[in-house]
């Protein structure tokens, strides 16, 4: 069955269910859990492979009453949001440029490709060398992976403008300052913001990629410190605050596409990709 | 038939508005340069409503985007309120303030309020926030969409969408109205009722118009003067005076003067294919 309404489905919801689906999404997250117990007590898994749920909460909760725990995610959190704005600068800019001219687009889009397919992570070690192992190198990187998302969907945008808004535009002799503030920008700013809800999420990963492979700060760092102390419980517990971080900054920027967009579809529909 | 005279119309006024000498419009194609517009010459009155009509492909539309500046014309020569409309290669901006335009589709900005659209022409203009909210709002009156003023153009149907478009195109008192097939995408119904507004808003502007349209019915409705194009290539073929008296109710269409009109040009339109 395709569905086309992402609304709570208050009537006619699976099995009958009158529950908003939030409540579902809670059970259901409940359930993995009790799952999860389960397998580890019935076939008596080392805790070494997998720790049953309650001790990894209760290593959440250990971290959580450690000053450095808020250090580590401090660091994290700025490689991230400074990685990610670079990538929105420069991958706006760039989008709009290239959106813009065609020749150009065509002369760099074998370029931008090839680097696009190119598996970045496989860049870390050469960033380490030359940014060295403090966070620069991992502002680079969320920076570099963030970064492709945002400019392809900006060209998307500036290319995707109806020909009508832009004889509107031609018709009252706007100036190209002028149609760029009051028509390219805002016509392509849902496609912007979409390339950032898949920008932010790359972010955070290259920030995390780039603490794994080297240096002494953030979450990834504390991730495999842990594993490396054989602390699987406590790995377990920064993978979980790594999620919840994930997950904030996601609805931080989708937050931010309700709000910039609120004549856009998605936006007052009010659903999430 | 020969193109009927070229002389002042039934309700014309003291001088031209509109001259267009000698236009040919050719453009290339994969398959070589095609004939859209040929031998096009045309006076049109101060304060007249011209209406364009002709089968599709007849170039009207393409003859209604050189009146807007939105087309070179390949040769020949369009002046617009004893302005001429292009000087070499750049477009006169003190002749295209002197036009409104409005297209099939109502094309407002979906990122816009109606009230921001409607003034869309004075902010590129310069005019303060204060001036564009006044001027929108007594548009708004004009136009019969009192009232919706802060709502999105997704908010208002089709017929609503359209108004705001003609009030957009007399935001900035454009001598000059040029509408290309408005009440196309419109149902039967509301297309009447725009039509009956239509007459309204030009007898209280006192602007020239000039609308394409390929309802018969609809050009002997609204016009002064009709001029039938005929296809391939788009050259004049007859100039008729509608002659009957204004403001016109839709029971006009049953009067004989009304029915001549309408049987004289479809048995032209006829002979075309």
């Amino acid at each position: 069955m395709s569905t086309t309404s992402d609304r709570p489905a208050r009537a006619g919801a699976p099995f009958s269910l009158r529950l908003p689906y939030w409540m579902l999404t809670v059970a259901l997250i409940a359930a993995l859990v009790v799952v999860w117990d389960l397998y580890v007590r019935l076939f008596e898994v080392s805790p070494l492979i997998l720790p049953p749920p309650a001790e990894v909460g209760a290593a959440l909760i250990d971290l959580l009453g450690e000053q450095k725990t808020y250090m580590h995610i401090a660091t994290t959190l700025i490689e991230t949001l400074v990685g990610f704005a670079i990538a929105v600068v420069v991958g706006v800019g760039l989008g709009v440029l290239l959106g813009k001219l065609p020749w150009l687009d065509a002369m760099l889009n074998p370029l931008i490709v090839g680097l696009q397919v190119m598996p970045k992570i496989a860049l870390v070690p050469l960033f380490i060398v030359w940014f060295g192992f403090g966070i620069s190198s991992k502002i680079v990187m969320a920076a570099v992976l963030s970064f492709f998302p945002i400019m392809t969907n900006t060209i998307l945008g500036i290319k995707s403008i109806e020909r009508g808004h832009r004889d509107v535009m031609l018709s009252l002799n706007a100036s190209r300052g002028a149609t760029f503030r009051d028509l390219d920008l805002p016509s392509a700013l849902p496609f912007i913001l979409t390339g950032m809800e898949v920008g932010i999420v790359l972010a955070i990963i290259g920030a995390i990629v780039g603490e794994y492979l080297g240096g002494s700060e953030g979450l990834g760092y504390m991730a495999v410190a842990a594993l490396n102390a054989f602390d699987v419980r406590s790995m377990f517990a920064v993978i979980l605050l790594l999620t919840v971080l994930g997950f904030a900054l996601y609805f931080a920027v989708a937050l931010l596409r309700r709000r910039l967009t609120p004549w856009h579809g998605s936006a007052a529909r009010g659903d999430t990709p | 038939m020969a193109a009927a005279s070229l002389s002042a119309p039934a309700d014309a006024s003291d001088r031209p508005e509109i001259v267009l000498r000698g236009i040919e419009q050719r453009y290339r194609t994969q398959s070589g340069e095609v004939q859209a517009l040929t031998g096009v010459d045309l006076t049109i009155a101060r304060r007249e409503f011209l209406v364009l009509l002709g089968p599709s492909g007849c170039g009207k539309t393409t003859l209604l985007r050189i009146l807007a500046g939105l087309l070179r014309p390949t040769e020949g020569e369009v002046i617009v309120a004893d302005q001429a409309l292009w000087l070499g290669d750049r477009r006169n901006d003190s002749a295209l303030r002197e036009l409104g335009v409005v297209f099939q589709d109502a094309n407002l900005f979906p990122w816009m309020t109606i009230e921001d659209n409607i003034a869309l022409p004075l902010k590129l203009r310069g005019q303060g926030k204060a001036a564009r909210r006044a001027r929108a709002a007594e548009l708004c009156a004009l136009v019969g969409i009192a009232g919706f003023e802060k709502r999105w153009p997704r908010e208002l149907s089709g017929g609503m969408r359209q108004r705001a478009a003609i009030a957009r195109a007399l935001s900035c008192d454009p001598q000059i109205l040029l509408m290309d097939e408005p009440f196309g995408a419109l149902d039967a119904m509301t297309r009447d009722q725009m039509n009956i507004e239509l007459q309204r808003i030009w007898m209280t502007s006192g602007c020239t118009v000039v609308l394409v349209t390929h309802s018969i019915s609809e050009a002997v409705f609204l016009a002064d003067r009709i001029l039938l194009l005929s296809p391939r290539p788009g050259r004049m073929d007859t100039l008729i005076d509608v002659g009957i008296e204004r403001p016109r109710d839709l029971y006009v269409q049953n009067s004989p003067g009304f029915q001549d009109h309408v049987q004289r040009l479809r048995r032209r339109l006829d002979s075309f294919t």
